[in-house]
């Protein structure tokens, strides 16, 4: 089948099953290749896009189930929160590995554009289906509230 | 004043900037032109003889291009061990083969039985269900003590029995040991567990073998933390192919912490694969592979006892050890209880007798190999926990029985009696500072206020020792190693004088790129972006050992100092030529040659463009061009060491333990990059807290994983942890390497489980709790609290 996808402002056509996640339309068919497997149940977030601004999992999301709504990807990623978040991440070294990283930042930068000025419990609740076995957790957390500043102006 | 660059410096890291845009280039991201894909159908039983595998029907299916079984692999030679260890009795280990693909038998949960290539990876999953595979389920052998009883199943029909060795160190000291014990004053028993933990790095395992029939050229893409180690490995030991046909590439590899060190069967099937179908064929591990095929780590069980005096000298250790191999000995899997685990086992401290004994088991489950820390936390957890026991049955207060015992910082070098030598440390300095940083004289208060909330609060501490900078040629051979681990570096020098450094480390994670560009770049005074680090390209680097046991900046940074060394040494010359000055009077300062007591001087840059354009250059003395390769061969291993404090709160009506915090002083002698060693202290942290509170890895009577996907296996989420306090101020240089650095990579998965353990044992002394095995999970710590007593 034939599927038409807005990503990153840009219309898509797929051909896949409708039943394929859009993880691996993304990956595999688009060549989008910045979001990334993880699990493939929607528990480590490591494949963290946005629909229409909400952070979703790609891995277990069919793209039959995508009803014109836009998806983001960390490729696309723009926009005041997630440039104070990727400068906040470059000074104060969050990435290791830098495998779960384009999650964390898609994750991150929608907590921040919602939430200007989240608490320590604010970034625990929205992160904490975001695994980064670096355990990148300190830095992340302290990247935040910098992100928040660095927005802030 | 902190430095902006250089040695020293917390640099930015160069990778951050294509991980923040999704640039990075991992192994799936990578596809080749006409690739197809593989699924790799795996038992689904623990023990079995495999009686037949049909594929005909699969062979007809869509997209199908070929499938593979063991019977193609039985010419030739199985996954190799890459350590002999010698038993108590002065006979090699038994060992037996690792086919590819099993043949024969089926050995664990996840052994491969055949794998299918097809057009897509769709495809190739439908082909697999019609595969019909016959197997007769045998009994499992899964508890270590019950492989190791007469008359239980055996793994390896071939072999005697399910002992792997039986080895005794020090043997010679085994009866002073057993004299010491019987006459000391008092002896601590501690019977424990460390329990087997899943490496999980966030990227599973990727091969892609690409195969070129015009020139007989191989090429394996693979997620490796030392490509040319696969490349030998696999080449000359497996398949048969010389190094010159098979290009080993490890890109971006996201997270590895042990468990992509090791020679995987997909890696060999990959690369035979795409030469027999014809096409490169890709293998992307799914999850649930990874917790069924990535080799696991630790699975000890323990009986520990610490013989002291009167005053709480220690004067003797015991250990007993059961540690689990598996179903087949993984690359490294055999060193991990022994050589990295009884020569740590005098931990920071002056005892004068230790018998470390490991019976190593073959068991059906999935290979056990190094995993963060390797031997080490085992070694540190068995010790740190039986010294606080001893402090509390001794009414010595813990901190104080650990002070009485360190090794003085007047008597480096230090010989242990398990056969390594300290060559330097300062175990009193690192707790001064870490006892700086933690307030233990509010504790009383903190713990009354936490118990007018109804909880219980608790402190521990630990001290640890580990052997890093892995590892003397000499030394490991003669303990069974089958490989040198020295070290490669290749420093180019441009025309224009920017910088290619090529090493045989290689980066998953640890900022090899900015930290190593940091050490090359001060050594000749010029900007660090003008130096780029290539690793990971067998076709492009010199031949090296790679990334683990905390060793490429104490290894691999070693040999790149002594390149960078023999340039500075020919570019001195070629600069006295060119300021018609002897070589004895030239300076090199600040990317400036220039000659004592004159105004004569030359730049880096003229220098080096006169080494490859040599119009006016010694061509009678030297070679045009500057490029130079060192090998660096550790004159000993390195010893990070520290001490960790750990507070926590324990909730009496659930069991759940709550760190309140958590504090680290390490000494990692010099340190390069402070920002790139406190994230990779994180990063130890978290995971060794993993251990103490979170992970385990279960498998029923039948052999079946239980925790085999990321809703079972609980790994540290950022809820699960606080901020914690790392320091590493107090240091002492490594003695025996340039940089006179140590390694920190492993410190903090090896130092925390004590920690927290002894915490939450502390805070339910009263209740009379002695020992709670990890992970320290509410319903283990309720029931401790309600059995004990």
């Amino acid at each position: 089948m034939s599927f038409n996808l807005k990503i990153n402002g840009e219309t898509r056509r797929v051909d896949a099953d409708g039943d394929t996640p859009l993880l691996w339309a993304l990956r595999d068919e688009l060549g989008l290749t910045g979001t990334k497997f993880g699990c493939g149940v929607a528990s480590c977030g490591a494949c963290t896009v946005y629909l229409d601004g909400l952070p979703t999992r790609s891995c277990v999301t069919p793209i039959d189930s995508i009803d014109g709504e836009e998806i983001t990807t960390i490729d696309g990623l723009s926009g005041k929160a997630s440039a104070a978040i990727r400068q906040a991440w470059t000074e104060m070294q969050v990435p290791q590995c830098g495998y779960c990283q384009s999650g964390q930042i898609m994750a991150a930068s929608a907590l921040l554009a919602e939430t200007p000025k989240p608490t320590d419990e604010d970034i625990d609740g929205a992160m904490e289906g975001n695994v980064c076995r670096c355990a990148t957790y300190h830095r992340i957390r302290a990247a935040i509230h910098r992100a928040a500043e660095i927005q802030e102006g | 004043m902190p430095k902006d660059s250089g040695i020293g410096a917390s640099s930015k890291r160069r990778e951050d900037v294509r991980f923040l845009t999704g640039k990075g280039k991992y192994t799936d991201d990578m596809n080749v032109e006409g690739q197809a894909h593989c699924y790799i159908l795996r038992s689904d039983v623990a023990h079995g003889t495999l009686d037949s595998v049909d594929t005909s029907a699969a062979a007809d299916m869509p997209g199908v291009r070929g499938i593979l079984t063991g019977e193609d692999f039985v010419e030739v030679g199985g996954l190799p061990c890459g350590w002999q260890v010698t038993d108590r009795f002065g006979e090699p280990m038994q060992e037996p083969k690792h086919p590819v693909i099993a043949h024969g038998k089926v050995r664990h949960v996840g052994d491969p039985i055949a794998v299918v290539v097809a057009d897509t990876l769709a495809e190739a999953r439908d082909a697999a269900e019609a595969i019909d595979v016959s197997i007769t389920e045998l009994s499992a052998v899964v508890d270590m003590a019950a492989a190791l009883a007469d008359g239980a199943t055996k793994v390896h029909d071939d072999l005697t029995n399910n002992l792997c060795y039986d080895w005794g160190f020090v043997e010679e000291n085994k009866d002073a040991v057993d004299e010491a014990i019987k006459g000391a004053h008092h002896v601590t028993t501690l019977e424990l567990v460390n329990n087997r933990l899943v490496a999980n790095p966030m990227e599973p395992r990727v091969a892609i073998g690409d195969y070129d029939a015009s020139t007989n050229d191989h090429t394996l893409y693979t997620t490796s933390q030392n490509p040319h180690v696969i490349r030998l490995l696999m080449g000359a030991f497996v398949l048969g192919i010389p190094e010159h046909k098979l290009r080993v590439v490890a890109p971006d590899v996201g997270g590895g912490f042990g468990s992509k060190i090791y020679h995987y069967a997909e890696e060999a099937i990959v690369t035979v694969a795409s030469k027999q179908f014809g096409c490169p064929v890709k293998w992307t591990s799914s999850r649930s592979e990874a917790f069924m095929s990535d080799a696991q780590g630790r699975d000890h069980v323990t009986k520990i006892e610490l013989a002291m005096d009167e005053n709480g000298k220690f004067l003797a250790l015991r250990t007993d050890t059961m540690a689990n191999m598996g179903a087949y000995l993984s690359t490294f899997s055999t060193c991990v209880p022994t050589w990295l685990h009884g020569t740590l086992m005098a931990g920071n401290y002056t005892t004068p007798l230790i018998y470390c004994n490991v019976k190593a088991v073959f068991t059906n489950t999935v290979p056990v190999d190094a995993y963060r820390g390797a031997g080490r936390p085992e070694a540190t957890f068995q010790l740190e926990r039986v010294i606080d026991m001893a402090a509390r049955e001794m009414g010595i207060d813990p901190i104080e029985l650990r002070m009485r015992n360190f090794v003085q910082p007047d008597q480096f070098p230090y010989q242990t009696p398990v056969a390594v030598v300290y060559d330097t440390g300062n175990y009193q300095g690192t707790m001064a500072k870490l006892l700086e940083v933690v307030d233990r004289d509010g504790f009383a208060a903190r713990k009354a206020a936490s118990a007018a909330n109804g909880k219980l609060r608790g402190f521990g501490v630990a001290s640890y020792i580990e052997a890093c900078g892995i590892a003397p040629s000499s030394l490991v051979g003669a303990l069974g190693a089958r490989a040198g681990l020295y070290e490669s570096a290749t420093v180019r020098v441009n025309a224009t004088g920017s910088i290619s450094v090529m090493t045989g480390s290689h980066s998953h994670g640890q900022g090899h790129e900015t930290t190593f560009a940091q050490v090359v770049s001060d050594m000749l005074g010029i900007e660090e972006n003008a130096v780029e680090i290539v690793h990971g390209d067998t076709a492009k680097i010199p031949f090296g050992m790679g990334t683990y046991g905390s060793r490429s900046l104490a290894v691999g940074g070693s040999a790149m100092v002594k390149a960078t060394e023999k340039i500075i040494k020919k570019a001195t010359k070629i600069a006295a030529h060119l300021m018609e000055a002897a070589e004895v009077d030239v300076e090199f300062k600040d990317g400036q040659f220039s000659v004592a007591g004159t105004d004569k001087s030359v730049a880096w840059g003229e220098v080096c463009l006169a080494a490859y354009v040599p119009h006016n250059y010694p061509l009678e003395e030297i070679e045009p061009g500057l490029e130079e390769s060192a090998f660096y061969d550790p004159a000993n291993f390195t010893y990070p060491a520290g001490a960790y404090a750990c507070e926590v709160e324990v909730d009496p009506d659930t069991g759940k333990v709550e760190i309140c915090s958590f504090a680290a002083a390490d000494d990692f002698g010099n340190v390069i990059n402070p920002m790139i060693v406190e994230g990779q202290v994180h990063g130890g942290l978290a995971q060794g807290l993993g251990q103490a509170l979170l992970e385990n890895t279960v498998y029923d009577e039948n052999g079946q994983l239980l925790t085999g996907s990321f809703m079972d296996y609980a790994m540290p989420r950022a809820d699960d942890l606080p901020s914690f306090e790392v320091d590493h101020s107090s240091l002492t240089p490594c003695t025996h390497n340039p940089l006179g650095v140590k390694g920190c990579g492993e410190a903090g998965a090896i130092g925390s489980p004590p920690a927290l353990v002894n915490a939450v044992i502390d805070a339910l002394a009263d209740k009379g709790v002695v020992h709670i095995d990890m992970p320290l999970s509410p319903s283990r710590v309720w029931a401790a609290m309600n059995q004990a007593g």
